[in-house]
């Protein structure tokens, strides 16, 4: 299969007053059409950033992409002028937010933020365009869509919000939907429904699908590929199956036991102690050597970043003596 | 709508009537009466003035005929300008009131909002730092100031408009400006202010993700948003331009109706006071009503009832 996005050596910074922080060093990724790739890491590693450069959504200053490529259709995103960006943004690629509450305009009818893309992109008429967003709605199993269009956001439930999210974000037929966390925000009840939804669609429309999430149990339902990121940098990186079958990053397994569902009843709740480090002030060796929890940190690196290597097809890790067993062999 | 603004209506008949009834009271604690001027007026010809306005009948009952009277929609005649109906004089002094303040209100929106855009728009450039200080200078400058140095730049040195009264056609302009830019810099403040807020909501990053482009986004997606300070603050703007316009009218020599709001406690003129203040308080309670309708159609969250 042909990569639909292939993103190489991406790196963003901050230049803040605080410092630099390297929000994303060095990051790889590669989409393949109708393919469904995940993003996981805790909150704070760079997954927003890394997708948001991709459309230039980061503000500049202080952010700065300072190097990497992002090869989109035949063009490198990362080169693309604001102008040549708009035409991508919202008409082949897609994004969806965390928060719904927030993300939809308050000041504006559904129907009117709901068409909008289909305005701007496809030139339609205003009455083509309206019939266009009854549709969407329905498609995204929104009742009485006719009279919603008339409605405005407070009038509609969290998880209502992010279906129409979801409806603006398709209504294009874009080739790829960044998912933000679409789900995090929502009721348990409701994260089940929007996921089935996203899963759905994306299966009749055969988009892909970058799903951003920190939540390891939402990927293992959703994704196709994984990718684990921790402090800027991927740190593994695998098809689904491979991952979930063989961990190889104490990382990856940490955030694994983190997993409510996998955990016994009754038990308090496994978190990964510790906190991510701080972007700026980032060491030189392995960033997660002083939360690992293998007894193995005194071999983890110190001196350098360690190396991304393929220890089997398509399996990436970031390869550290102590995290990963028989690293750097 | 149409039943909050009948209630409202309603309501501000109540808040009339408050007004009425301590502006009748209150005026009447302070020193002096009518009839106090600077000659002294033989007791004889007093009393009959007294007999004649009714000042000789008992404070409460004064009251009840006053109230009545008001009531009736009969602001009574002014007791200073012997026999001039309080009607009359608010009648021909309003609308020199009224057109200073409108013009200074367009002014004032006129210059504020788009300085106030572009500031937040081009935040912390020269452009945003070069606005503010100047919005800062009008927050400062006092009228009695403004108001003197517009008439020495156009009036004295160039030669170009009326120092002061009201006599031609371009007569408006400097009390206008001189309030106008005072106003225009509060509101240029509050609508960067409003702005930089809305800007920086998530639904402005959905918009830029949609590929909504920049000027539509100010346009289509902030600016409703962004306005909502400047008019929750119109209502007492355009109070504090018509109400306030006392100092204006004394350093134009304007013949408006803040002098006779101001002069009638002065003279202990008590139906000209009520009548001015009736008629304040009228007015200020239509203003609000406009801004809050006007608040509703902007922001749909908002619930008239
Ligand atoms: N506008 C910004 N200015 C400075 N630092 C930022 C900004 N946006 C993000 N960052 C930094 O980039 C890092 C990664 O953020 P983000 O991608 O949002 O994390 P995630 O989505 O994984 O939770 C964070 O450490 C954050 O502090
Ligand atoms: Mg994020």
């Amino acid at each position: 299969m042909s990569a639909i996005l292939e993103v190489t050596d991406l790196q963003v910074s901050f230049h803040t007053r605080h410092g630099v922080v390297k929000a994303v060093d060095g990051v790889s990724l590669r989409v393949e059409a109708g393919q469904t790739v995940g993003i996981v890491g805790e909150s704070g590693s760079g997954k927003s950033v890394t997708c948001y450069s991709l459309l230039g959504l980061i503000p500049q200053p202080p952010g700065r992409i300072e190097g990497g490529r992002a090869m989109f259709g035949g063009q490198n995103l990362l080169g693309l002028s604001e102008a040549e960006l708009q035409k991508v943004r919202g008409s082949r690629i897609s994004m969806i937010f965390q928060d719904p509450m927030t993300s939809l305009n308050p000041y504006l009818k559904i129907g009117t933020q709901l068409v909008e893309p289909l305005r701007l992109h496809q030139g339609l008429s205003k009455a083509a365009a309206w019939a266009r967003g009854i549709e969407a709605l329905r498609e995204v199993g929104i009742a009485e869509p006719t009279s919603r269009m008339d409605q405005y956001p407070h009038e509609f439930s969290g998880g209502m919000r992010q279906r129409v999210m979801i409806a603006m974000a398709l209504i294009t037929r874009p080739e790829l939907l960044i998912a933000d966390e679409p789900t995090t925000a929502l009721d348990v009840t409701i994260q089940q429904q929007v996921l089935d939804l996203i899963k759905d669609l994306q299966k009749r429309l055969g988009i892909a699908v970058i799903f951003i999430t920190h939540d390891l149990a939402v990927v293992h339902e959703v994704c196709d590929v994984v990718n684990v990121m921790y402090a800027g940098r991927l740190v593994e990186s695998a098809k689904a199956e491979a991952l979930f079958a063989q961990p190889r990053h104490a990382y990856t397994r940490a955030l694994m036991r983190s997993i409510p569902a996998l955990q016994d009843r009754g038990q308090a709740l496994y978190t990964i102690p510790g906190l991510p480090p701080d972007l700026s002030l980032l060491p030189s060796g392995c960033a997660f050597r002083a939360r690992q929890t293998e007894d193995r940190q005194g071999l983890c690196l110190t001196d350098r970043p360690p190396p991304l290597r393929e220890v089997a097809p398509q399996h990436w890790i970031q390869d550290c003596p102590g995290c990963v067993e028989g690293g750097l062999s | 709508m149409l039943r909050f603004i009948l209630r409202r209506l309603f309501q501000s008949l109540l808040v009339l009537g408050v007004v009425f009834t301590a502006t009748f009271f209150l005026i009447r604690l302070k020193p002096g009466d009518p009839f106090s001027g600077e000659k002294a007026m033989p007791a004889s010809v007093r009393a009959q003035m007294e007999k004649r306005y009714g000042l000789d009948l008992p404070v409460w009952k004064q009251y009840f005929v006053h109230a009545a009277a008001f009531a009736r929609g009969d602001l009574l005649p002014s007791l200073r300008y012997e026999g001039v109906p309080n009607a009359k004089i608010i009648a021909d002094s309003f609308p020199v009131s009224l057109v200073i303040g409108l013009s200074a209100l367009t002014i004032a929106i006129g210059v504020g909002l788009p300085a106030g855009i572009v500031a937040a728009l081009r935040k912390n450039t020269w452009l945003d730092y070069s606005a503010m200080s100047l919005a800062m200078l009008g927050i400062c400058l006092p009228t009695f100031v403004m108001g003197p140095v517009l008439q020495w730049i156009f009036g004295l040195k160039l030669g170009w408009l009326n120092v002061a009264g009201w006599f031609e056609r371009s007569d408006w302009i400097l009390p206008s400006a001189t309030m106008g830019l005072i106003y225009a810099a509060y509101i240029a403040r509050l609508t960067r202010g409003g702005m930089l807020e809305v800007l920086n909501q998530d639904f402005i990053r959905t918009a830029r993700a949609k590929g909504v482009p920049g000027r539509q986004i100010v346009m289509g997606h902030a600016l409703r948003g962004g306005l909502l300070p400047v008019v929750a603050f119109l209502g007492p703007a355009f109070a504090g331009i018509t109400t306030g316009s006392f100092i204006i009218e004394k350093i134009f020599q304007l013949p408006g109706l803040g002098q006779h709001f101001v002069g009638s406690v002065f003279n202990s003129d008590y139906t000209l006071v009520q009548a001015t203040t009736v008629f304040y308080a009228a007015l200020l309670v239509l203003i609000n009503l406009g801004t809050d309708i006007l608040q509703a159609w902007l922001n749909p969250r908002v619930r008239l009832t």
